[in-house]
């Protein structure tokens, strides 16, 4: 057996390899799926240059084992540095979860000309909100599993000298989470904005809910229609959201938005995490490339119950969640539509794809209306 | 990938945390109310910040806990834990404050005193069984040598959990037992455990979370008793070994021998493997939480105390017997139907005789407490004085 140093500094603990490999045999998550005893004997030895582990990385993971019919990615990443690092087990996760990207010979497009979206005014009759998210870390400061207080304080404090820069319609301000008042609470839950300390396990187990909630805090536009959450699950996540169908404007507003922040902390020195392989460099590897979630919430009662719902969902590169979102049910025949794929297209891409798709849900809807059959459209674009 | 470094640079990785000034990362404790914030000054943060254990265990790992977990305005928690034996010195300048607000200002030059000869306890084979439902002690034990759950690796808590299987089937009598690992027990043992009210389950509590220790739950967790389910040991819960003497009725006093002997035994298999309990003359036996410093040693029974428990001068009384209450499902749980869990409120400072004792004779006074006030008489001859 191959005994290895398996701690840190002078607690010198000669264990055979196998005593520090996980049990995964109830797994059901990608990390499981791809975590090898090779891959953790070359990985277990190293750290990023902030010290970030491999057994941090996976620990989520271990301690979820998962569910048998949702796959959980089961790592995170601690910095930048963690997705070149643990790239023996980065990629085959990132291949597995986003339909075979291949980050060693592939590169992601990035794009958020909005003028090129084509449509995207949704029939009001249907659908009743229409949002955009993602996500932007700021390089050189680690993530949310593994910063410090000292480096959340600070993203907390480039990003809100960042917003206050904003202007126009994107005028807004910064509520932190230690020192908002009661009424200032009240009126961000009554608003939908308020976010609260992460509950599920998936995150908790990965650290980033420590110190809440130090560092935390929510900017909106006077307007209310552009959001930005600070130091949740990542440094930040942008949002762009309003009442009715008007996705072009929503995605417009979210473009604009989002390049003004960076021109304006590239002001200041700074830059947001980036790379052409793995396009955004978020928190969980689901999230890479686009990190972009753009969706609506629809009212589709008769298709909803239509046995080929999933299956048109599933050809039309979509998902549905319930109007809560993930992990909850949809009520009164209402669903929350978004995109499934994240890295390998651009934002207008996954965007029009959304617009598409969702008009083309809005048709078979009336259609079942009128008594009328649907049909289950081709499979679109990469599967 | 050539931009890693090697996880044992112990040098390069401190120098890393030190990039910000102790102020920029010192704990917002302004909402606090624990051991921990009471007495980390920013001073404090400053000066301890750049140390760790040999481990690898760091302050900022040490405090987690509590500044996760502010508290509550009545109930004072820890706030911090230990990760191996070492934090006890290495954070002694927090360490120190905290234990001696927490029990009963034991000093840092204080001596602690172990007595586990069960034939130094007077009585407590008679406590009135129409009114104790069951007795139960229990400590905890760590092994020298292993990090604590909150910073303890796979291989060393399955280290740990190996060497307790090994040991505690050496046990015979009255002790021959059996191990039942929680990833490997099978759905009938496992409703057995519960209807024995043995298995713990995955710690809900964020207070343990918060720590670290419930990381890769269950692996190398699992629960030992022997064949008549009066002794039990918890395997990598909140503590290396968690080890509990219990039976139905008011007979302390054999409670407390078959602990003693089992504890004894244990120990003695432990060195004959080369292994020790972590231990010393200042602190007594050392435990993840500096609150079960000491002895470790909770004694207490299942008690129905319905009127004395609404005297107005029942807490008083618990006080001033040194007993603490709790409802019959453990800490933070309420009283059902008059039956207290009434214990020790001591860990450290006194023996394990010594806390025993107390619980032994406060509860036989509680007791007839109890029926001085069922017969419609008073029980203000009987207060105690401030033990």
């Amino acid at each position: 057996q191959v005994l290895i140093f398996a701690g840190l500094s002078q607690h010198f603990l000669f264990f055979p390899l196998v005593a520090e490999f996980p049990d995964l045999r109830k797994h059901n998550n990608c990390m499981a799926s791809n975590l090898t005893p090779a891959i953790y004997a070359k990985l277990c030895d190293r750290a990023t240059p902030n010290g970030f582990t491999l057994d941090e990385a996976i620990q989520t993971g271990v301690d979820n084992p998962g569910h048998p019919f949702i796959k959980t990615v089961g790592m995170v990443a601690g910095d930048e540095e963690s997705y070149e690092v643990f790239a023996d087990l980065l990629d085959p996760v990132i291949k597995e979860r986003h339909n075979g990207y291949d980050p060693r010979a592939m590169r992601h497009p990035t794009d958020l000309e909005s003028s090129k979206i084509q449509s995207g005014h949704f029939d009001e009759r249907y659908v009743l909100s229409s949002r955009v998210r993602t996500g932007r870390s700021i390089r050189g400061l680690s993530l949310p599993p593994a910063c410090t207080r000292a480096e959340r304080r600070e993203v907390e404090r480039v990003v809100v000298d960042a917003l206050s820069g904003l202007k126009g319609d994107l005028t807004g301000k910064y509520y932190s989470l230690t020192q908002m008042t009661e009424k200032e609470q009240q009126q961000l839950i009554d608003d939908h904005f308020l976010f609260d300390k992460p509950v599920s396990p998936l995150l908790t187990c990965a650290g980033m809910a420590r110190d809440w909630p130090d560092a935390r805090g929510i900017w909106h536009n006077n307007e209310k229609t552009f959001l930005i959450w600070v130091n949740e699950e990542d440094h930040t996540r942008v949002i762009s959201m309003e009442k009715g169908g008007n996705m072009k404007r929503v995605f417009e507003r979210f473009c604009r938005g989002l390049k003004e922040v960076e021109r304006l902390i590239q002001e200041r020195g700074w830059e947001f995490m980036w790379n052409e392989r793995l396009g955004y460099i978020l928190t969980c590897p689901s999230n890479l490339g686009t990190g972009l979630r753009a969706g609506v919430h629809v009212k589709l009662p008769l298709l909803g119950k239509d046995p080929r719902f999933s299956k048109i969902l599933d050809n039309l590169r979509l998902q549905k969640r319930g109007t809560g979102g993930v992990d909850t049910a949809a009520v009164g025949g209402v669903f929350d539509i978004s995109n499934l794929d994240r890295l390998g297209q651009s934002e207008v891409q996954l965007v029009q794809t959304v617009i598409d798709g969702v008009n083309y849900l809005i048709e078979c809807e009336k259609r079942l209306e009128k008594g009328q059959d649907i049909k289950v459209p081709n499979c679109f674009g990469p599967k | 990938h050539s931009n890693h470094i090697q996880k044992s640079s112990r040098s390069y990785q401190m120098h890393l945390k030190l990039k910000y000034t102790a102020e920029q990362e010192y704990p917002d404790l302004s909402q606090h109310n624990n051991h921990m914030a009471k007495v980390l000054t920013s001073e404090m943060y400053a000066n301890l910040r750049d140390k760790e254990t040999s481990s690898g265990f760091t302050l900022d790992d040490v405090i987690q806990t509590g500044v996760d977990n502010p508290g509550h305005p009545f109930i004072m928690t820890v706030g911090c834990v230990a990760g191996d034996e070492e934090t006890y010195e290495v954070f002694k300048d927090l360490m120190d404050p905290v234990i001696e607000d927490r029990h009963g200002g034991y000093k840092p030059t204080d001596k602690h005193k172990t007595d586990l000869n069960p034939d130094n306890l007077q009585g407590g084979d008679d406590l009135d069984p129409n009114y104790v439902l069951s007795s139960r002690v229990r400590t905890g034990r760590s092994i020298r040598g292993f990090c604590l759950p909150p910073h303890c690796s796979r291989g060393e808590r399955r280290t740990i959990e190996n060497l307790s299987i090994e040991t505690l089937a050496s046990l015979e009598g009255d002790l021959k037992g059996k191990y039942y690992a929680l990833k490997n027990m099978t759905e009938e043992e496992q409703q057995q455990l519960i209807d024995d009210h043995f298995l713990f389950d995955k710690p809900v509590s964020p207070l343990l979370l918060a720590s670290g220790m419930a990381r890769d739950w269950p692996d190398g967790r699992g629960i030992w008793h022997n064949d008549s389910k009066t002794f039990l040991v918890w395997v990598n819960e909140e503590d290396h070994l968690r080890v509990i003497s219990m039976q139905k009725g008011g007979n302390m006093r054999e409670v407390f021998t078959r602990f003693c002997t089992g504890l004894t035994k244990i120990e003695e298999l432990f060195k004959e493997r080369g292994h020790e309990f972590m231990w010393n003359e200042h602190l007594g036996y050392i435990l993840t939480c500096p609150s079960n410093l000491g002895t470790g040693l909770r004694a207490g029974v299942h008690v129905k105390l319905p009127n004395v428990s609404k005297h107005e001068k029942f807490s008083e009384i618990l006080k001033r017997l040194r007993l603490q209450k709790r409802g019959t499902g453990g800490v933070d749980t309420a009283a059902v139907g008059g039956v207290f869990d009434i214990s020790n409120a001591d860990r450290l400072g006194f023996s394990e005789v010594e806390l025993v004792q107390m619980v032994v004779d406060g509860v036989n006074l509680l007791v007839e407490m109890e029926k001085r006030l069922e017969a419609g008489e008073s029980i203000d001859d009987m207060m105690p004085e401030q033990k």
